[in-house]
């Protein structure tokens, strides 16, 4: 096996230096009984060539670009990925290293993680970022629990317009604990329903996802205005990071922590995951965040250079008192989204969500010509709902033979929302794929 | 002993990002505009973030700069102990960067995904048959996340029993998200001391073991490199008091093929598949940490699960008993690709031979640097070995200023201060991808480095001299923090 490098003799003159006979000694300390003296019932090894093989007859099977035009959005997006990103990001120094525990060594990865998150803070506007969790659920979920402890109160408002799939992950974190989760409906103008919180008292958050999940974007400042009037923590939460690059950011929206998805930064959709948890606040709550900081410090030569920080609120010092348990986090994602804003710059973002933003009013446009409703007509990014006739779920499927894929339907997550169905365009999909949309929905 | 690895390269300096570049660069080849313009309500208007605007071949500069600062496997030996720094395999970066594979969206329907849940599947029952569990989910993306999902699951096993209990046991041994995730799940975390051999005895568990302890979380092999050898006997005390018993399995590439840890009592666990399964560790992350369950707890496991129907795939939702999600979608899936292909590329063999040659280098390095390094548990160790600073405290040399002059040598720092119940640890995980004579080469330069520390102490206490930056000042990075420029 090539990746164990042990010879006959290596081994034989190993064991001897440790006065035993053979591999299986070594486990003298591993009772009989706990032992497993059977064979793995495993595939049996393959060859590289025959992993090739196999992989790809794996991977040909799935639907993608270019072969597949597929107007799913929904928390994960289709975006261009610079050659150079790729390329840099495959560099082994990156890749192989651990978690930077031993700062002298490993002055690559922090300080680009200190440059991630003052990107990550300008794109949303906040003072502080983290230097990443898994995803942009359990990015919202931990600002959700950082709200708590904050504020000692047990119950958030979350906007049903946020991502389902976040709110059940928010869900899952919170009941166990014992903290409460109320729901706020939307509006027939697809934004968040704010008359509940008349009503609500002692709130640690209200969550609000903008542009939320029908696309459409919502009036942040006046959402805060009101969660902060209820002296409550406004948390704001996104799943298309690119949208900053034309809307107002969540900070200057009054934002107190935000937590959302970077994957559109630079990370291939790749099946949901590794994604990019984003997650930022103001100064003022940088020490009740949770997961790694990296933060500018002077070597004993006075030259700069960048450490792990505010360690005292991790897992490995703090034990059970920690802000959260994270160890790991997902930094090879934030090295790429880093990568990718530095390549696209404040210059080449701004275009680029300006394209993302034209492209899918150009579709919303074709469609209603089509005779076709849009359910909401509040601004949007670039994804926004359709309401097709009664019965598109059997055209929905045979699109898929066409190689299509028309959007999400909505119904399984929104049963109010039959037939209605959320599409998204970006600066990946062609006017000519959307001509090709329009004329099959429409057949 | 041989020259030494560790040399003065020509580093490059390099500014922060946004001190370099020019307004109106562009690093993105920006597609074609096939649409009219179309502007967007003033009112919903932003300035656009503040990033510098940088060439092509400012960001690769950039970037390939930083990266020549970084020391990684590929660069040599990292025995960072409890991390499994093992050597990823190349051709799993090729599996992972198919393109049917990275432009897949997660909410493709089932049929047009055949190909990734097909994979999925069968890396469930990989991990099954290596675990001894009937049933495991991929969507914990790390180890840690892979102990809140198990800590969820114990929670709601529990509820459905009808009882509510609140406390966990953990030994002292542990790694510090075992008591973190113990207690964002609510529970209340209670320490157990391990004995003077290093591992938990029967008794210490009984006496605390109660009526409201839903159960223990045990690493297993420890944290000092130590099997549990009590842990059928101990898995029994918790059984019998209605508890069950969870495994941090971060340590399992001791063992595979060796140990099914569903065969000794062990209720549920995670394993890491960034350590265990070669996918690399990017700097800190994405890991992926799969949790494997018994056949009572499979009814808690997350949704949606992956089923075969008909000779097909599907993503299966209807289980009322479910935690819920833990992940937005499927986990890390493009971790799991690697770690599939690692298992593929191995088979069963091979993955037992890595698992004993893990433990031969270890035990190994434990012969050879026991009379140079103080050994706090002198007995066989299984993956991993823990030594301590004791022998050198006499000289003011403390396991930090040993840690940092490896570095001028050539070799990452094994993981120091950890466990805690070594004072002054140093916790040495060669993996079995380091060969006989780089192991000897670690060998040689620690003993060399005790030497120093009696002829010129000062050499370690001003190391590394060889890196980019000398050592850094950590105290004023707390405390006067600096987080963004
Ligand atoms: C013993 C042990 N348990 C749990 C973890 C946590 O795993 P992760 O960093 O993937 O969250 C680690 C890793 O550092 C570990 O060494």
């Amino acid at each position: 096996m090539i990746y164990l490098p042990h010879t006959h003799e290596d081994i034989f003159s190993m064991l001897q230096v440790l006065g035993v006979d053979n591999l299986d000694d070594l486990f003298s300390t591993v009772p009989e009984d706990c032992r497993f003296n059977g064979h793995l019932n495993l595939p049996e090894a393959l060859s590289e060539w025959e992993l090739n093989d196999h992989m790809s007859t794996l991977s040909n099977t799935m639907a993608v670009s270019p072969e597949y035009k597929v107007f799913l959005g929904a928390g994960s997006y289709e975006h261009f990925i610079p050659a150079s990103v790729s390329y840099l990001l495959g560099r082994s120094e990156f890749v192989t290293s651990y978690t930077p525990y031993q700062p002298e060594m490993s002055q690559g990865t922090l300080q680009a993680i200190y440059e991630y998150q003052t990107l990550a803070a300008r794109l949303l506007g906040m003072e502080v970022a983290t230097a990443s969790h898994y995803d942009g659920a359990t990015a919202l979920a931990e600002a959700l629990l950082m709200a708590v402890r904050i504020t000692k109160r047990k119950k958030v408002a979350i906007s049903s317009l946020i991502h389902p799939l976040y709110r059940r992950v928010v869900q899952t974190y919170f009941e166990p604990a014992g903290y409460e989760v109320v729901e706020l409906p939307y509006l027939n103008t697809g934004v968040t329903d704010d008359s509940g919180l008349d009503d609500m008292d002692d709130l640690a958050a209200v969550a609000i996802q903008s542009p939320n999940f029908f696309g459409c974007i919502e009036n942040l400042q006046v959402l805060g205005q009101k969660t902060h009037d209820k002296k409550a923590l406004f948390v704001a939460s996104f799943t298309e990071a690119l949208a900053y690059g034309l809307l107002k950011n969540p900070g200057s929206q009054g934002a107190d922590i935000v937590g959302g998805e970077g994957q559109s930064l630079g990370i291939n959709s790749s099946f949901g995951g590794p994604a990019l948890g984003m997650l930022a606040s103001s100064k003022k709550h940088m020490r009740s965040l949770p997961g790694r900081l990296v933060g500018k410090t002077k070597d004993l030569d006075g030259k700069t250079g960048f450490v792990l920080t505010l360690a005292t609120r991790e897992q490995h010092i703090r034990r059970e008192k920690a802000t959260s348990n994270i160890c790991t986090n997902n930094s090879l994602c934030a090295l790429a989204a880093a990568m990718y804003m530095a390549s696209l710059g404040g210059t080449g973002i701004r275009k680029l969500a300006q394209l993302n933003h034209d492209k899918a009013e150009y579709l919303k446009k074709e469609l209603k010509k089509a005779g076709f409703t849009i359910t909401f007509d509040r601004p949007t990014f670039n994804e926004f709902v359709v309401e097709f006739p009664s019965g598109f779920e059997a055209n929905h499927k045979h699109l898929l033979e066409k190689k299509i894929v028309a959007g999400l339907c909505l119904a399984p997550y929104y049963p109010e929302l039959a037939n209605h169905y959320l599409l998204c365009v970006t600066e990946t999909r062609s006017k000519d794929d959307m001509d090709a949309l329009v004329r099959e929905v429409k057949s | 002993m041989k020259e030494s690895l560790g040399t003065t390269g020509l580093l490059l300096n390099e500014p922060l990002l946004w001190e370099k570049g020019k307004k109106g660069r562009c690093g993105f080849s920006l597609p074609r505009r096939d649409v009219e313009p179309c502007s967007l309500d003033e009112e919903f208007m932003g300035e656009g973030p503040d990033f510098p605007d940088l060439s092509e071949l400012d960001v690769v500069r950039h970037y390939t700069r930083l990266a020549q600062w970084n020391f990684g496997v590929d660069t040599g030996m990292y025995p960072l102990g409890s991390c499994t720094m093992k050597y990823s395999p190349k051709t799993n970066e090729k599996q992972a960067s198919l393109p049917g594979f990275t432009g897949a969206h997660p909410l493709l329907p089932s049929g047009l995904s055949q190909g990734a849940l097909n994979m999925l599947f069968e890396f469930e029952q990989y991990l099954n048959e290596i675990t001894g569990m009937y049933a495991t989910t991929l969507q914990p993306a790390a180890g840690a996340h892979g102990e809140l999902t198990g800590m969820l699951i114990i929670h709601a096993f529990h509820k459905k029993q009808g009882s509510k209990r609140s406390k966990i046991i953990v030994p002292d041994t542990a790694h510090g998200t075992n008591p973190a995730s113990i207690s964002l799940c609510g529970f209340r975390p209670v320490p157990v001391t391990s004995n003077e051999q290093g591992i938990l005895s029967v008794q210490a568990v009984s006496e605390i073991m109660d009526q409201d302890t839903a159960g223990i979380m045990v690493t297993n092999p420890n944290t000092l490199g130590l099997f549990e050898e009590n842990i059928q006997n101990i898995a029994e005390i918790v059984h019998a008091k209605g508890g069950l018993v969870y495994c941090d399995g971060a340590n399992m590439n001791a063992v595979m093929g060796m140990v099914k840890m569903g065969d000794i009592g062990i209720d549920l666990m995670q394993l890491n598949l960034h350590k265990t399964f070669s996918t690399p560790h990017g700097g800190g992350g994405p890991g992926s940490g799969p949790v494997s369950v018994a056949k009572h707890l499979e009814p808690f496991l997350p949704v949606p699960r992956v089923i075969e129907e008909n000779g097909a795939y599907i993503l299966a939702q209807d289980y009322p008993d479910s935690i819920g999600k833990i992940s937005a979608f499927h986990g890390a899936f493009g971790v799991v690709i690697k770690a599939y292909s690692y298992i593929r590329r191995m088979g069963p063999e091979n993955l037992k031979k890595a698992s004993q040659l893990a433990v031969l280098n270890a035990n190994y390095i434990k012969e050879m640097l026991k009379g140079t390094l103080h050994l706090p548990y002198d007995r066989p160790c299984m993956h991993e070995c823990v030594f301590s600073d004791k022998h050198q405290a006499a000289q003011k040399i403390a396991t930090l200023d040993m840690a940092k002059r490896l570095m001028d040598y050539g070799f990452h720092p094994p993981t120091t201060y950890f466990p805690l119940v070594v004072p002054g640890a140093i916790m040495v995980e060669p993996t079995e991808t380091e060969s006989k004579e780089d192991i000897d080469q670690f060998i040689a330069a620690f003993k060399a480095i005790a030497n120093e520390a009696g002829e010129n102490p000062d050499l370690l206490h001003h190391a590394p001299k060889s890196c980019k930056v000398k050592r850094l000042d950590e105290v004023t990075a707390a405390r006067k923090p600096c987080l963004a420029g």
